[in-house]
């Protein structure tokens, strides 16, 4: 029997330690009247090699030759080997979130290490040692922005993540916060949504860069809701934080995002990584496990996890947040990602990524019939083509290429608009395949 | 051990990276650039390697030794499944790809994984269907608890309380919290059941259900667990199933059977995806058939022909708790570890995971105080109580056995028992192992009578000895921030 | 007059003026205190709402208002210094003073003498 290790004599002796004559017996003991159930549809087990072999079957049924210009937040970035090697080391897996520190200083030095990085990466003062994902990290930012003012009113900008602003209405539905949605513009026009900044605001949420690619300025959004009292959030790329101005120099007030393009593979939507950052003026309203230096007893440093008392399984109901657990290892990844690629080196894959998405825009732009919008971006970009987007990606994809996100699934206006992401992994002669490949296209479609 | 930061040296590459075939350039803002890159590591590839190499070894974990966290089902993780995993075809799967056009076909195997998985667990848990969108056990927890609030707004009622055991683990209060519920404590009867009487004079129509953990958290399974079911949809509620400690039940008792209606498990805890130092797990959901509208969309449909689809109409849906379909690259060590056991297999599993949990009760009550005398499940909850009397304390007799080679116990937990010391041994421990482990206790416990003073100092054989946890809260020290320039 | 309430404050009323605090016997309960959350001046509370939170490194709990009041002051050493709470919980470790008390309140707490036995029941 795999993974079990009793033999049947071992049973027996322990069976009459026990005090008991059979399992039956046992299971009689504790369960009562209670009887088997048969099932359906549970199959007989099988071998190792059998179960691989299935699966490696399923896996072979999914698309591994795809070229990917998908991003829309998700992003397929080259991940060194060493990465993967290193967080696989079975110490770090195999473990528990590090209640015991004298034997958790592996995991919890990783994760002061991490938090180290996310400030670094964002600068800004204090970050928790992660979250789930950057959707649920930024319903979480969004609650502290409530509890910090005790006002009940968010304002999302649309043009964040059609993903994120669904995931905030599932979460709003049982609470009593009202979020206000902004229409989704290209740009954000900075005096209208100022309007919307009511003195019941808690926060006004935005995405950087946004969710069509684009590069804002929230300088003077965050201005006008420091005027009001209101709180800024934002939802960033960390990839793109390598080169743009850092969301704590810019002056927003909690910082999250999504880790995945940090050493995390696409894996099919997770698992994850939900970074969450702020001031030190709002660490004890901030969710989530945090991990502290100190020293022991004999004053060596160490670390532990600290201001636990404001978590669930201490202050139950009145807790910051539900959740139990953070995304370790995929923290873990994330901290070995940013090691290895480094400090110029993350700078040099951002530069990558950046030249490659312009020199994408020029191919694809060179096409008949397709037009872009002249707006500053990171590595992903909007395309306006002269038929239907979705259509297109259709027929993009019967000829190997994931070509983009068709806009046409979340905005019902544009239809005809394409979301291209073009990370380091993309060659230039892959780049020029998918102009080709795009042209085509288009001409069968004319 | 030095920061990563403190082994930086200016200048220094890790390692190789895509070149840049293209013209140089980018679209950036000339205004929004940052001035200065983020003062990450700046270390070789060898030396980062022996970085993170030496932090491993100054981790204890499931690989290294016995783990029995009680609460947590620490048993072995199979390494085949990391592989599986980490194949090409599920790892590099970009998770937008079902959502465009001839997408799908391009998907069928992770769709597979993803429905066939829920298949299973419909099987082994008795309910209707399952989502596979919660990313963690609390977070399965919020998501059943929306699908109650969701079902009783459907019908137009008012229910805003939710009853919880005082035993219960703090992320249920919490995730009611989430939920808009107020959460109202019920108590536990001298036997360690929780008390129907209580249960009987609480239960009214504001009541939306009931959160209960079976077996409970201190690994007693409820003999009126059925009846307790009962009075709970005789008052219009519904019964939530914490699966916390499903490994106890695997392949025996089906939640669904004894009329719980929405009930999470963790594929980290019961089917032996790693926790990874906490986290990523997973926390499927469970429905039965009245809850099924209310399910998290998108949802994974198979086809006549056989095919995967995935569904996004259904007008009662609580919504999205997840960007997407759930923590993928958990699910599918779940669904190998399931297809591996099988169902006899599975139900080996809670077999030797409740006779080792018996097992170390019936050698550790000779000498550690237990609260509640009938058999346990896959965990016994035992007290320091005797051990007090001495001044060591239930965290004395952890820090101890770290000296001893072991992974502590959970300790003072669950609340309802003072001093608690909670064993979770699993399956997968051999009698040699337990035998080890219950030699450990016993010369603890005889330590704690001859010289308490030494149980009180451990560890120390360990990287660092008791941490100065007040100083770490008083003088909070979350970051190292660059040196000034 | 100084009187205790059940959840382990003390209140102690001098010219209408009402000074608030945890216990010594709390502050014990709770450990080393490394953080208190001061209620806000100016805001009133009602007998018996939860007005600030006082954290130990194994707990977080509510300190309730025992008398019904405007906070006039907080002790500004709590924030810098919250183990003041546990070396002199009665004394300078006072929490906040209150105005507009309502004194009638005060008439259903606790003497020391009653709070010496509430506590030594548990």
């Amino acid at each position: 029997m795999p993974y079990v290790a009793m033999t049947e004599s071992e049973k027996q002796q322990m069976l009459a330690q026990v005090g008991v004559g059979s399992l039956d017996e046992l299971w009689r003991q504790i369960l009562g009247a209670e009887t088997l159930p048969s099932f359906e549809r549970l199959p007989c087990g099988s071998s190792e090699l059998k179960v691989t072999r299935h699966l490696a079957g399923l896996a072979h049924r999914n698309a591994t030759d795809l070229m990917c210009f998908v991003g829309s937040g998700f992003y397929d970035h080259f991940i060194p080997a060493v990465v993967g090697e290193v967080a696989g080391r079975t110490e770090f897996s195999t473990s528990y979130t590090p209640y015991q520190p004298e034997v958790s200083q592996g995991t919890l030095q990783a994760i002061y290490e991490y938090q180290s990085a996310i400030c670094r990466l964002t600068d800004m003062e204090v970050a928790n040692a992660s979250m789930y994902d950057g959707g649920t990290a930024f319903f979480e930012a969004m609650m502290m922005a409530v509890r910090i003012t005790g006002r009940r009113r968010a304002v999302v900008l649309g043009s964040v993540s059609p993903i994120y602003r669904t995931m905030l209405q599932c979460y709003c539905s049982n609470l009593d916060v009202e979020l206000v949605m902004t229409p989704p513009a290209l740009q954000a026009d900075v005096r209208s949504i100022a309007d919307l900044l009511t003195p019941d605001t808690a926060c006004v949420m935005v995405q950087y860069p946004n969710v069509f690619g684009v590069v804002e300025d929230w300088r003077p959004l965050i201005e006008a809701a420091r005027e009001r009292q209101v709180l800024s959030v934002c939802s960033a790329y960390p990839m793109a934080l390598a080169r743009l101005m850092p969301p704590g120099q810019m002056g927003f007030d909690v910082v999250t995002g999504e880790g995945q393009s940090l050493g995390l593979p696409l894996s099919f939507g997770g698992p994850y990584l939900g970074f969450l950052a702020t001031w030190m003026k709002y660490v004890r309203k901030m969710p989530g496990r945090i991990c502290g230096r100190t020293v022991d007893q004999n004053g060596k440093p160490g670390f532990v996890l600290t201001l636990q008392a404001r978590e669930q399984h201490i202050r139950r109901e009145k807790a910051m947040s539900n959740i139990c657990t953070n995304e370790g290892l995929c923290a873990l990844r994330a901290l070995a990602y940013l090691t290895f690629v480094g400090k110029q080196g993350l700078v040099d894959v951002a530069d990558v990524c950046a030249a490659k998405a312009v020199f994408a825009r020029e191919q694809l732009l060179r096409i008949e019939g397709v037009r872009g919008y002249d707006v500053p971006f990171f590595n992903e970009f909007v395309i306006r083509l002269p038929v239907e987007a979705g259509e297109v990606v259709g027929r993009m994809i019967e000829r190997g290429f994931a070509a983009g996100f068709p806009l046409g699934r979340y905005f019902a206006d544009r239809r005809n608009e394409l979301l291209v992401a073009v990370t380091e992994k993309r060659t230039r002669e892959d780049i020029r395949g998918l102009a080709a490949a795009l042209e085509a296209v288009l001409n069968e479609c004319r | 051990m030095q920061l990563i930061y403190e082994k930086s040296f200016p200048g220094r590459r890790g390692t190789s990276l895509p070149e840049l075939d293209v013209p140089a350039g980018n679209a950036l803002p000339p205004t929004l650039l940052r001035q200065k890159p983020a003062e990450l590591p700046e270390v070789s590839e060898l030396d980062g390697v022996r970085h993170f190499v030496n932090l491993s070894r100054r981790n204890v974990s499931v690989d290294t030794c016995f783990y029995p966290l009680g609460s947590c089902t620490m048993k072995y993780n199979p390494k085949f499944h990391d592989r599986i995993a980490d194949l090409p075809g599920f790892a590099d799967l970009h998770p937008l790809l079902p959502q465009l056009r001839h997408g799908g076909a391009l998907t069928q195997g992770a769709l597979a994984v993803l429905y066939e998985t829920e298949t299973l667990l419909c099987d082994l848990l008795g309910f209707a269907a399952f989502t596979m969108q919660p990313l963690a056990g609390a977070h399965g927890e919020l998501t059943g608890v929306m699908m109650m609030a969701a079902y009783h707004k459907d019908r137009g009622e008012k229910r805003s309380v939710m009853l919880i055991p005082d035993s219960a683990h703090g992320t249920n209060p919490a995730s009611a919290a989430l939920a808009g519920f107020e959460a109202r404590t019920i108590g536990t009867d001298a036997n360690g059941n929780t008390d129907v009487e209580a249960l009987r004079r609480a239960l009214s129509k504001d009541v939306a259900g009931i959160m209960l953990t079976c077996p409970s958290t201190l690994g007693l399974f409820d003999p009126n667990i059925r009846e307790i079911c009962r009075c709970v949809h005789e008052a219009g509620g519904l019964v939530y199933g914490d699966g916390a400690n499903f490994n106890a039940l695997l392949g025996r008792v089906r939640p669904g059977d004894l009329g719980v209606d929405v009930a999470h498990v963790n594929l980290h805890k019961t089917f032996a995806t790693p926790h990874g130092g906490g986290g990523p797990g997973a926390g499927p959901v469970g429905v039965c058939e009245k809850l099924v509208p209310y399910l998290p969309t998108s949802r994974v449909m198979k086809r006549a022909d056989g095919s995967y689809v995935l569904e996004y109409q259904f007008p009662k849906t609580i919504g999205y708790i997840a960007p997407f379909y759930g923590n993928f690259g958990v699910i599918v060590k779940a669904y190998a570890y399931m297809l591996t056991l099988g169902r006899d297999g599975l139900r080996r599993v809670s077999d030797a995971a409740v006779l080792n949990a018996n097992y170390l009760r019936a050698h550790l009550r000779q000498a550690y105080h237990e609260p509640f005398d009938r058999p346990c499940m896959h965990e016994c909850v035992l007290s320091a109580k005797h051990q007090i009397k001495q001044g060591v304390h239930a965290l004395d007799i952890a820090k101890a056995l770290l000296d001893a080679g072991f992974h502590p116990p959970t300790i003072y937990f669950p609340l309802v028992v003072p001093e608690a010391i909670m064993i979770e041994p699993t399956e997968t421990e051999s009698k040699q192992t337990l035998d080890a482990f219950i030699q450990a206790m016993l010369d603890i416990a005889r330590l704690a009578e001859t010289d308490p003073a030494r149980v009180k100092a451990a560890p120390r054989t360990t990287p660092v000895a008791r941490l100065d946890e007040t100083r770490a809260a008083r003088s909070l020290d979350l970051a190292s921030r660059p040196a000034a320039p | 007059m100084k009187k205790y309430s059940e959840e382990h404050e003390w209140v102690k009323l001098q010219n209408g003026i009402a000074t608030v605090g945890i216990t010594a016997y709390a502050a014990a309960e709770l450990g080393d205190i490394t953080f208190v959350e001061l209620p806000e001046k100016g805001k009133t509370f009602a007998q018996g709402e939860a007005m600030c939170v006082v954290e130990s490194v194994k707990a977080a709990s509510d300190v309730f208002i025992p008398v019904g009041g405007r906070v006039a002051e907080v002790n500004p050493r709590l924030e810098d210094t919250p183990e003041l709470i546990n070396a002199s919980a009665e004394k300078d470790g006072w929490i906040c003073k209150l105005t507009d008390v309502n004194e009638k309140e005060l008439e259903g707490l606790m003497t020391e003498e009653q709070y010496k036995a509430f506590t030594a029941e548990k």
